[in-house]
C-alpha cells in the first residue's frame, strides 16, 4: 500500500521545522518516528500534503535527568528510554515498565514518547503514563515555548493542544522523590498489540506509612487516556490496605468508559480497568517494600 | 527527489518520490530483493534492516527519503565474501528457517540485538525478536541460532 503523494521537507534545526510548519499550516504534519503516521498514510487514513521530518534534529534526541525532572526530547526513541542507565531506579518504574511494552521491540527503535503523546491514540501507552506521572508537554508556538500540563494537552482522540503550525519539543516528567514507585499494567492480546486495557500507577509514601500522593490513569478506557481522579483522592493520606485498594479499583471501574471492539466487550474492559489498577497499586507498593 | 543511501557499503544515488517506502526502494530501485515485505502493515518484521549500524527498523514503515545520507545494512550485506556471518551460520546449523520468508528480518533484528547486548539470555532473545513473526519454525530453532551466533561472535572477539 502506497501513501498518497506529499512534499517532504527535512528540517535541520527546530527553528527551521517550526518555520516549515508555520508556512504550511494545516497542510503539514510533523514526521517523528513515523510508526503511527506512516501506517496511517499507507491506509490513506492520513493524507498530509507536506511532511516536516524532524529526525535530523539531534538536539531534540535528549533524555535528561536532573534534580527536578526527567526531560525527553521530541526524537528520543522508546528504545533509548528503555536502555537509559538510570531507568532501573524504582522511582522511574512506571516509565520503565511502559518502555518495555509499547508496541514491539523494532517499532520502539523508531517510535518516540513525544510522537505518541501527540498522536493521542485512545489505547496508547505513554498518554496514560504521562497522566499518572503528571507530565507536561513543551509546545512551540508563535509566541514562544509554553508548557502544557498533560491533562490539558490530551484533548480528544487523536487531538491535542498543539495548534496548527505548532510542534511539541519535548515532555517533562517531574522528579519523583525516593519514596516513590510506579507500575504499568497492560493487558494485550499479543506482543505489539495495543492495550485491551491498561493502568498506569505511581505512588509516593510518607515516612509514617501513609500514601502522600498517587497518580492513577487508564488507557483504552475512553476517547483518550483518563485520569482516575476519584482513586487519586481516596488514596492520598491513607494507609495502604486491601480495602483501600478495592476502593481505588472500584473507582477505576466507574471511570472507565471503553468502546467494545475485537479486543473485548465494554464489560470486560471495565472489569480489566479495575483489576489492573489493583495490580498496579500492589506492585508499586511492593516496590516500596509495602505489603497491601 | 534525489536520495543518496549507502547500502551494504555501496552508494546508491536514485531519484525517488517522497512517498516511496524504504523496503520498495531497496527491492525495486537497488535490486536488493533479500529484504522481504510480509504484511505491509508494520506488524511482521520481515522487512527489518539495520540503519547506521545499530538500529533495527521496519523498512516498510520508513520512507526512502528518510534514509538519505544514512547507511543501511540488508541481508545481502551480512556475509563477508563467501563466509557466512555468524548469525547466518547459526540459522544454517540450527535449522532456524523453513520457508525462509521471515529470515532476513530475523537476521537483521538479531544483528542489532547483539550489537546492544553481546550476552543475551534466552529471554532477552525471545523479547528482542517479539516483533518478528514466523509462520513455520515455532521459534525454538531461531532462538538457538541466535544463541549460537552470540557465542561465536564472543569467541571471535576473544580470539582477535
Ligand atoms: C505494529 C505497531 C504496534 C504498535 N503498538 C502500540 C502500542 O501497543 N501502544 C502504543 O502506545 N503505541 C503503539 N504503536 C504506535 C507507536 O508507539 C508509535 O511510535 C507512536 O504512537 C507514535 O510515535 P512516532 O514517533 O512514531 O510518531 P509519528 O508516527 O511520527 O507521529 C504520530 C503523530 O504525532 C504527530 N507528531 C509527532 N511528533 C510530533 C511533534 N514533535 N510535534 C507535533 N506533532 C507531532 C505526527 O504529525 C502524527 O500526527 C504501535 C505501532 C505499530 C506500527
Ligand atoms: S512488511 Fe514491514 S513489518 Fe511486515
Ligand atoms: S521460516 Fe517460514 S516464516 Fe519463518
Amino acid at each position: 500500500m502506497i501513501p498518497a503523494a506529499f512534499e517532504y521537507l527535512r528540517a535541520h534545526t527546530a527553528d527551521e521545522a517550526f518555520a516549515f510548519l508555520q508556512q504550511h499550516g494545516a497542510e503539514a504534519r510533523v514526521l517523528a518516528g513515523g510508526q503511527s503516521l506512516i501506517p496511517a498514510m499507507r491506509f490513506r487514513l492520513a493524507r498530509p500534503a507536506v511532511l516536516v521530518d524532524i529526525n535530523s534534529l539531534n538536539d531534540l534526541s535528549y533524555i535528561r535527568v536532573d534534580a527536578k525532572s526527567l526531560a525527553i526530547g521530541a526524537i528520543a526513541r522508546d528504545a533509548d528510554v528503555e536502555r537509559a542507565p538510570w531507568i532501573a531506579d524504582r522511582r522511574w518504574s512506571l516509565i520503565h515498565d511502559a518502555s518495555r511494552v509499547v508496541a514491539d521491540p523494532v517499532v520502539r527503535q523508531m517510535g518516540t514518547v513525544v510522537g505518541s503523546l501527540c498522536h493521542n491514540d485512545p489505547a496508547g501507552d505513554w498518554t496514560a503514563v504521562a497522566l499518572a506521572a503528571r507530565a507536561a508537554v513543551v509546545v512551540r508556538g508563535k509566541s514562544g515555548n509554553r508548557q502544557v500540563g498533560i491533562d490539558d494537552f490530551l484533548v480528544d482522540s487523536f487531538t491535542t493542544a498543539t495548534g496548527e503550525g505548532e510542534m511539541a519539543l519535548g515532555v517533562v516528567f517531574p522528579m519523583p522523590d525516593d519514596r516513590t514507585a510506579g507500575s504499568y499494567q497492560k493487558m494485550e492480546r499479543k506482543v505489539g498489540d495495543f492495550a485491551t486495557a491498561a493502568a498506569a500507577v505511581q505512588v509516593s509514601m510518607n515516612d509514617d506509612g501513609t500514601i502522600r500522593s498517587a497518580g492513577v490513569a487508564l488507557s483504552a478506557a475512553g476517547p483518550c487516556a483518563v485520569r482516575v481522579d476519584a482513586a487519586e483522592r481516596l488514596l492520598a493520606g491513607q494507609k495502604p490496605g486491601e480495602e483501600l485498594i478495592r476502593a481505588a479499583s472500584d473507582a477505576a471501574w466507574h471511570r472507565s468508559a471503553p468502546q467494545a471492539d475485537l479486543r473485548g466487550s465494554v464489560d470486560y474492559k471495565k472489569h480489566l480497568a479495575g483489576v489492573l489498577v489493583a495490580r498496579g497499586l500492589r506492585q508499586a507498593l511492593a516496590r516500596l517494600g509495602v505489603q497491601a | 527527489m534525489k536520495v543518496h543511501v549507502k547500502v551494504n557499503g555501496i552508494s546508491y544515488e536514485r531519484e525517488v518520490e517522497p512517498r516511496a517506502l524504504l523496503a520498495y526502494f531497496l527491492r525495486e530501485d537497488c535490486g536488493l530483493t533479500g529484504t522481504h515485505v510480509g504484511c505491509d502493515t508494520s506488524s511482521c518484521g520481515c522487512c527489518v534492516v539495520v540503519m547506521d549500524g545499530e538500529r533495527a527498523v521496519k523498512s516498510c514503515s520508513m520512507f526512502a527519503v528518510q534514509a538519505d545520507g544514512h547507511e543501511i545494512l540488508t541481508v545481502e550485506g551480512l556475509a563477508d565474501g563467501g563466509r557466512l556471518h555468524a548469525l547466518q551460520q547459526g540459522f544454517w546449523d540450527q535449522h532456524g528457517l523453513q520457508c525462509g520468508y521471515c529470515t532476513p528480518g530475523m537476521l537483521l533484528t538479531s544483528y542489532a540485538l547483539l550489537r546492544h547486548n553481546a550476552t543475551p539470555s534466552e529471554a532477552d532473545i525471545r523479547e528482542g525478536l517479539a516483533g518478528n513473526l514466523c509462520r513455520c519454525t515455532g521459534y525454538q530453532n531461531i532462538v538457538k541460532a541466535v544463541q549460537q551466533a552470540a557465542g561465536a561472535l564472543r569467541e571471535s572477539v576473544g580470539a582477535s
